[in-house]
């Protein structure tokens, strides 16, 4: 097994919340509770949730934007938070992002060409022919006109924009680039052109990538391996074939029966989810999904369920450990 | 024939275009005679404004009995021409004005933009003084700093500057605590961009439009300010023609029938900050981002 380009470890990031006349007594919004990821070298990991699940805390976190509360990330095995001035500046060379909202991740006071060219005039010292040049080869690998480097983001269409986006974050060769929601806010028409775009691009340039979407199609298309994330907490973690064609976790089964299939005929079990995702200010004691779940037991309240390999990939289930609860004496 | 009636009504459609889009024609009319007059004082003046002759003290304008041609607004208690005055007035006011703006702009914006996106202690401690600034009323400071500085036309300058940072810090470090959760500046984060140049690349250009804004805004109430302390007697020395100046030596001559004295300089006054006003309203919705959805 090849070193993990990336790797978090028990990763946590709580964020204080300030209650009351004087801000006395603080709570805290546990986004991101003991989470642990790797991302291998020319792979995809793809995270999957509802909205508010943690996966865009996780995704800056990834970046450093954020630091953990707890927890740690190993960037070819050494850690982030350890790292100094020179360290953290090869970090910000090899790690990349795009966002979801193409409308808001370009200055509109920019020209397309500078876009593209910030991470690399930032941390190389090029000459400004070469910098034009590269401009230019990146908007030709994105499949855009040369000419687009001397316009400004607000003559694109979202989709383009999002083209753009890659191309500044492919413009100082990345080895990881995290993908929060990159379609998401694009047209169906346009998703899967922007997504065959980027496996294209993970497969010449062997780039790694942090898949981050709620959409299970996009997902189970892009990934190498996949994680669900519910209230912080990664449910059900391993290889996205299995995961997709069998999931085990009732959350993952839900969201999954929730997706549109691939065929009308296709016959499926429908597992319906009920109530709403609760606060993550006060998550449920035990399992952290087990008033919504259908299999729900009463060991599911009392005692929180470890990840736990089961079936080829890691599952957080009381279903799958110790004594098995026959599945109709547990349903209610 | 033909031809050129087209071209009439291109013209007026063009206008009425102009004015559709509300662009406020009269008031950029206004300060524009009024920045050109300003700019061309010296050659339009038809006498110096600083020196009159006792001879020719309280003509009335050319209009009402008693006026003549030769001064076509009349002379004030010492016998100088009202009108060049006027004109000169205008330079005093556009200049300090003008430059009070932008001093107090290149300031406020500056502190702004460092206290929002800097945060933390630097970012309370602009607060708290812009905060103590804010709660001063502004004419009885500009009146306690004017006392100590005393009165020159730079010193004014400095003052207002000094009174009015505050109003661009305030509004421009809330646009900066809102851009910087903007997508773009963190993607400039994650390039590995320097904060210094993440103020200047990112965050100053998306602010311009609003520190231009408030800087057309505040041209109004920087001209009146300016006014007020001239009247007072702590702005603009005499005898330097400036509009406040004129309106002070002008008051005592108001119950004598003397009302030209007092009325033009004021009317001049409103003129312009009105038009200041109505230019800073229109631009303000015309560049605003979330009206023009940028």
């Amino acid at each position: 097994m090849t070193v993990p380009i990336l790797e978090a470890r028990n990763l946590t990031k709580h964020f204080p919340v300030k209650r009351g006349l004087l801000g006395r007594g603080s709570d805290v919004v546990r986004a991101v509770d003991d989470v642990s990821f790797a991302i291998e070298p020319g792979r995809t990991l793809g995270v999957v949730g509802e909205s508010g699940c943690g996966k865009t805390t996780t995704a800056k976190l990834v970046l450093h934007l954020e630091a953990p509360t707890s927890g740690a990330i190993r960037f070819e095995g050494r850690d982030l938070q350890t790292f100094d001035r020179g360290a953290l500046r090869e970090y910000r060379r090899s790690v990349q992002a795009v966002f979801q909202d193409p409308y808001a991740s370009l200055n509109p006071r920019m020209r397309v060409g500078s876009i593209i060219a910030e991470p690399l005039v930032t941390n190389e010292s090029l000459p400004a022919g070469a910098a034009r040049k590269r401009v230019a080869h990146l908007l030709e690998v994105v499949g855009l006109p040369e000419r687009s480097a001397d316009l400004f983001p607000h003559e694109f269409s979202g989709g383009q924009r999002q083209r753009i986006a890659i191309a500044r974050a492919l413009a100082l060769s990345p080895k990881l680039v995290v993908l929060d929601e990159p379609v998401s806010a694009l047209d169906v028409s346009i998703r899967a052109q922007i997504l065959n775009l980027l496996r294209d691009l993970q497969s010449r340039l062997g780039l790694s990538y942090l898949f981050i979407a709620h959409d299970l199609a996009a997902v189970a298309h892009m990934s190498h391996t996949i994680a669900v994330m519910y209230l912080g907490k990664i449910v059900e973690i391993g290889n996205a074939e299995t995961v997709a064609a069998t999931p085990r976790h009732p959350y993952t089964q839900a969201l999954f029966s929730a997706a549109l299939p691939s065929h009308p005929d296709e016959k499926r079990d429908e597992v319906v989810v009920t109530g709403e995702v609760p606060s993550p200010l006060a998550p449920p004691a035990g399992c952290r999904f087990h008033p919504r779940c259908p299999h729900a037991m009463a060991r599911c309240s009392a005692e929180e369920p470890a990840l736990l390999p089961e079936a080829g990939r890691l599952v957080a289930c009381h279903l799958y450990t110790g004594v098995r609860v026959s599945v109709g004496a547990a349903a209610r | 024939m033909n031809g050129s009636r087209a071209a009439g009504l291109t013209l007026a459609w063009r206008f009425a275009a102009f004015r559709s889009e509300g662009f406020p024609l009269l008031p950029t009319l206004i300060l524009l005679t009024l920045a050109l007059v300003a700019i061309f004082a010296n050659v339009i003046t038809p006498y110096n404004p600083e020196i009159g002759s006792l001879g020719d003290r309280f003509h009335p304008p050319v209009w009402q009995a008693g006026g003549s041609a030769e001064h076509l607004l009349g002379t004030d208690h010492l016998g100088r021409d009202v009108l060049s005055r006027l004109i000169f007035g205008a330079r005093v006011s556009m200049v300090v004005g003008f430059t009070a703006v932008i001093v107090a702009g290149l300031l406020g914006t500056g502190l702004g933009i460092v206290s929002g996106y800097l945060g933390g202690w630097v970012d309370q401690l602009i607060m708290r003084i812009t905060d103590t600034w804010l709660a001063l009323p502004a004419l009885t400071f500009a009146i306690f700093l004017a006392a100590i500085v005393g009165p020159s036309e730079m010193n004014i300058v400095i003052i207002l500057a000094a009174v009015y940072w505050t109003r661009y810090a305030r509004v421009i470090r809330g646009e900066v605590l809102s851009l910087k959760e903007r997508d773009f500046v963190r993607l400039a984060i994650v390039a590995g961009c320097s904060k210094r140049t993440i103020m200047r690349r990112h965050i100053l250009p998306n602010v311009l439009n609003s520190a231009i804004v408030l800087a057309t805004l505040m041209l109004g109430v920087v001209i009146v300010t300016e006014a007020s302390l001239s009247f007072l007697g702590v702005g603009v020395p005499p005898p330097k023609p400036a509009w406040g100046l004129m309106l002070a030596d002008g008051k005592k001559g108001l119950m004598a029938g003397y009302w030209w004295l007092t009325v033009l300089p004021g009317c001049c006054i409103v003129l312009m900050v009105l038009a200041a006003n109505l230019l800073g309203d229109w631009l303000r919705v015309k560049l605003d981002p979330q009206l023009r959805q940028l």
